[in-house]
């Protein structure tokens, strides 16, 4: 699931147990690594000598900053930290996690032995013990986030004068509302294991947005519209524009940099139309979805479903199960989509969400396909799930949203590779009769094995012969998954190749949030059926 | 051991206090200790067991204020959290929406702690996952489930002389049944403060009876349909409009309680007169802490009452802008409800679609509150008083604000849990009209 908060600019909730602490104190180092490494031997070797047969550690330190705006005002400042350890451990063939915030020889060793002894408690009622695709230890290594600018270091009023400059405008322009907000996380995450592996790393990401919203006082009615900002695995250069960034079209979006000033004030024009936009006539269309909608479909139809543990029944009690069994992935000839529809999962992208040195199981990560032409080639595994679908070697998708979290199978950023042959989007626009053009994510929602699904948008252009006519409201399409991957039949070229992403993504039991980025290059999908959303109340 | 009782707490923030220098200062205390296990075919996948403490710190100079949290309780340690959040208040921009705190309150005792949930065990845990997955093997089915117990403390206190303390455990479990074609899936959740209700065997025994019901599923059209939806079904449908209670957000113009042409629907009929919303704190169901992180009381309150909008909540700032008392937000909702069985409302039905669950919702348009979701885990076509074959499942959109317009009847109110925020409600099962499916799907 994409977001699982209900208002797009809510307050973050934070991590259970963050602390708020001062600027100057987030950028002082957290424990040094010779320390982290001698706590991390303390756990596994209490681990072991307690029975376990493997154990992995992770001391982390969790840096969120926060700055929420509405109008001419700051609503919240919190810098926040959450330092702790979990400890994970296979003893008599069962997992055991614990975690505490007492990072002493004492509470490590003592949190080593919690989860140990919750392993035992939970052997009884195994039906098989676990199986580890086996995994060298790399001994001590690092990597981090190429970051050219720390957004934690970039002082916090400069921070807060972008985001009042971004309500000034929004205000200025006739918006009755606007809510803005930065969002910045860093994660500093010390894995060893009993593999011989001691990796440290640092990773940054960043969520600039803002949310203009316009009322009609007439008739009551109003209209919003969000940032066309992506969240990002890059530091605040994201926030300095260049003019190759910018894909320029009936509404500028953006690549790797991100004009912020320039957003808000077409998002104010925007919603001003909005209100007086004519309300879809529902029916058939073909659809032409910019990334910076189509990613969050690419997210929830094929990322979601290609999930192992999914595949595999682990997620039935939640998120749900997948329609892609592995019958279909076996009999190698499992049609998807169409011959267009080429999806890569990659964890190294540079400037995504997912990209990592490695994963939070010890591995390496890299990147591999998952749908070649329309075909279903492959899926998305962890360490104790490789063996199930023949692979030596983890795929490398094991994350966990904080050290008070126990470690599992989440997505690496999965992508619709650009088209192979030449195509502008105009000149796709051109060839459509009886078109929706969907720029911005918006209302999503699909069942519990990725068949039927239903997505807004921000913005939504009517095309008749080949032509934008007008902007439209009250949209949204409903389709069946592989239906609608069959019926892609252009892709625009890598020209037109931009990410998008959930800052936000949930899974689990108990609920944890991941980050990850989906790429995609303007698409066009036939015939999708589209609803009119317009109700009334009272 | 992360949970304090009254009396530490209560130093500690003291303690904490007497380093102040701001001319306001609050500190609030949070303590946790929790313990989880999760299932998938018939086995335990992952469980953890996780402590943790917490003090946050807020100052006040004027309208500034800074706020700083530290998770070590030595004196140099407390000190030291107190100067930051004064250090960062005197940095902070002047907050035009800052109120004073609350000088002191009496509050009474919750009834939220119960010393069983918070005894509980690993052991404790992987034996009422045993019951569960014995029961889903017996049934020839696969188990995914997952259970979480959780003890938590708060404190607060101010110099202004306001101090509260609040205690409460709570257990969630929730079972998911399937079996081995895929064909057939069912659900069942249940929420306490005492985990000696939670009956592990007999919750999945209501899943397995869902699953093996649900095989052979038949699609019909989707259309508008008379419903009959299960606790846990109206539980998450209705939880988008229990968080809009809000009096702002109304007078602003921007949710389903704003009043076209301005203000809010106060004092409006908005639903069907069989509909009464409440909060109170001390119902024996699902009770709730006596007071906020605001330091306001929390007293027995209708939001809805007989179809008519009685009460929003009004923030301490909208309040004093808007010349009124201010109205904390519910800390618990309860739904009234009616006398009648699930299966006497499926004997009254002519022709329906009885709703095990609901899925995947999301807002489509907060102006009237259209959702769309999904149904999931049992969905049965009623015909003549009978529930007569499992249904495939549909895509909907429709809004709780017409869908309670809809009410026929509603049945006896049960403690559920939201099945994504797994927050616990105390609501009925409903029976209602013209409820709008717009596809099909064909999950399982």
């Amino acid at each position: 699931m994409a977001g699982m908060g209900l208002g797009a600019l809510a307050l973050p909730k934070l991590p259970f147990g963050s602390r708020f602490i001062d600027e100057a104190e987030a950028l002082q180092g957290g424990m040094d690594v010779a320390t982290q490494k001698g706590l991390a031997d303390v756990a596994l070797n209490t681990a072991r000598s307690g029975g376990a047969t493997y154990a992995d550690v992770r001391i982390g330190r969790y840096l969120n900053q926060f700055v929420i705006t509405r109008e001419n005002r700051v609503q919240a400042i919190a810098n926040t930290e959450s330092f702790g350890v979990g400890i994970r451990v296979i003893a008599n063939g069962s997992w055991g996690f614990a975690a505490t915030n007492d990072v002493t020889q004492d509470g490590v060793a003592r949190t080593a032995a919690k989860a140990v002894a919750v392993a035992k408690a939970n052997a009884k009622i195994i039906t098989e013990p676990v199986q580890l695709a086996p995994q060298k230890g790399y001994g001590e290594v690092s990597w981090k986030t190429p970051i050219a600018k720390n957004v934690f270091e970039v002082p916090l009023k400069e921070k807060i004068d972008l985001l009042l400059q971004v309500n000034g405008a929004a205000m200025t322009g006739g918006a009755s509302f606007v809510n803005s907000a930065l969002l910045a996380i860093n994660e500093q995450k010390y894995f060893a294991s009993t593999d011989g592996s001691y990796i440290d790393q640092d990773i940054h990401r960043l969520y600039p947005n803002f949310n203009v919203t316009k009322i009609d006082k007439a008739s009551g009615k109003f209209q919003t519209r969000r940032s066309l900002s992506s969240p990002v695995g890059m530091g605040y250069e994201y926030l300095t524009p260049t003019p190759e960034s910018k894909v320029t079209g009936i509404v500028t979006r953006y690549k790797d940099r991100y004009d912020i000033l320039e957003d808000v004030k077409n998002a104010t024009a925007d919603v001003a139309q909005k209100i007086t936009a004519k309300s879809v006539e529902p029916g058939k269309y073909d659809l032409v979805l910019d990334p910076s909608h189509l990613w969050l479909t690419i997210h929830e139809s094929v990322a979601h479903p290609t999930e192992l543990d999914r595949v595999l029944g682990y997620e039935a009690n939640y998120a749900g199960t997948s329609f892609l069994t592995l019958d279909k992935w076996k009999s190698g000839n499992f049609h998807f989509g169409s011959k267009l529809m080429n999806i890569v999962a990659d964890k190294l992208q540079p400037g995504s969400l997912g990209a990592v040195g490695y994963d939070d199981e010890g591995v390496r990560c890299g990147k591999w396909d998952l749908v070649k032409d329309g075909v279903l080639v492959n899926y998305q595994a962890i360490r104790d799930q490789a063996h199930i679908i023949g692979l030596k070697a983890s795929q490398g998708c094991c994350y966990a949203q904080s050290w008070a979290d126990v470690q599992f199978q989440r997505m690496p950023n999965v992508s619709l590779q650009p088209g192979k042959e030449r195509l502008s989007v105009d000149e796709m626009i051109k060839n459509v009769q009886k078109g929706i053009y969907i720029i911005g994510d918006g209302s999503f929602s699909i069942d519990q094995q990725r068949y039927n699904f239903q997505f807004g948008g921000q913005t939504f252009y009517e095309i008749k012969d080949g032509k934008i006519v007008g902007m439209l409201k009250d949209v949204a399409y409903q389709a069946t998954n592989q239906e609608f991957w069959n019926s892609l039949v252009a892709v625009a070229d890598e020209r037109d190749y931009r990410l998008g992403g959930a800052f936000n993504d949930g899974k689990g039991q108990p609920g944890q949030s991941n980050a990850v980025s989906h790429g995609s290059a303007t698409s066009r999908f036939n015939g999708v059926n589209v609803i009119n959303t317009a109700r009334k109340i009272g | 051991m992360s949970i304090f009782s009254k009396e530490e707490a209560q130093k500690l923030l003291k303690k904490a206090l007497s380093y102040s220098k701001a001319e306001e200062c609050e500190v609030a205390l949070n303590g946790s200790e929790s313990g989880n296990i999760r299932y998938a075919r018939n086995a335990v996948s992952t469980a953890g067991e996780i402590s943790r403490m917490s003090l946050v710190v807020s100052s006040s100079f004027g309208k500034k204020t800074g706020t700083a949290s530290i998770d070590e309780f030595d004196d140099a340690s407390l000190e030291k959290v107190v100067r930051r959040s004064e250090e960062l208040a005197q940095l902070a921009p002047e907050n035009p929406e800052h109120m004073p705190l609350l000088g002191p309150q009496e509050f009474p005792e919750s009834i939220t702690f119960v010393p069983a949930t918070a005894a509980i065990t690993p052991d404790t845990r992987a034996e009422a996952v045993a019951k569960s997955i014995q029961v889903s093997k017996d049934a020839k089915l696969q188990a995914a489930g997952y259970l979480e117990n959780s003890t938590n403390c708060v404190a607060i206190m101010n110099s202004k002389g306001l101090f509260a303390y609040n205690k409460d455990t709570d257990v969630v479990f929730s079972i998911t049944t399937r079996n081995e074609e895929g064909t057939g899936s069912g659900y069942a959740a249940r929420g306490f403060n005492d985990v000696s209700k939670l009956d592990t065997f007999s919750a999945t025994r209501v899943a397995a009876g869902k699953a093996n019901g649900s095989v052979g599923a038949r699609a019909i059209e989707p259309g508008k349909y008379t419903v009959i939806l299960e606790p846990v079904a109206v539980a998450y449908m209705l939880e988008n409009m229990f968080f809009g209670l809000d009096a702002r957000n109304a007078d602003e113009g921007r949710i389903f309680m704003s009043k076209p042409g301005g203000g809010n629907r106060l004092g409006e009929q908005l639903m069907d007169q069989k509909v009464t919303i409440y909060s109170d704190p001390f119902h024996p169901e699902l009770p709730s802490s006596t007071w906020n992180r605001e330091g306001q009381l929390l007293t027995k309150r209708n939001w809805i009452e007989k179809g008519v909008v009685k009460n929003l909540s009004y923030s301490r700032y909208w309040a004093s802008k808007k010349g009124v008392d201010p109205v904390p937000g519910p800390g618990n909702i309860i739904m009234e409800g009616g006398t009648e069985s699930l299966e006497e409302m499926i004997k009254s039905t002519e022709k329906g679609v009885l709703v095990s669950r609901l899925w995947y919702i999301r807002m489509v348009d907060p102006q009237t509150l259209l959702l769309t979701g999904l149904t999931r885990d049992g969905t049965f076509y009623i015909e003549n008083g009978e529930i007569k074959f499992p249904v495939k499942n549909f895509r909907f959109n429709e809004s709780p604000v017409i869908m309670l317009n809809n009410v026929e009847t509603l049945g006896r109110p049960e403690r559920s849990i939201s099945v994504e925020s797994y927050r616990s409600y105390l609501v009925p099962a409903m029976k209602v009209r013209d409820f709008t499916f717009t596809s099909l799907s064909d999950a399982v």
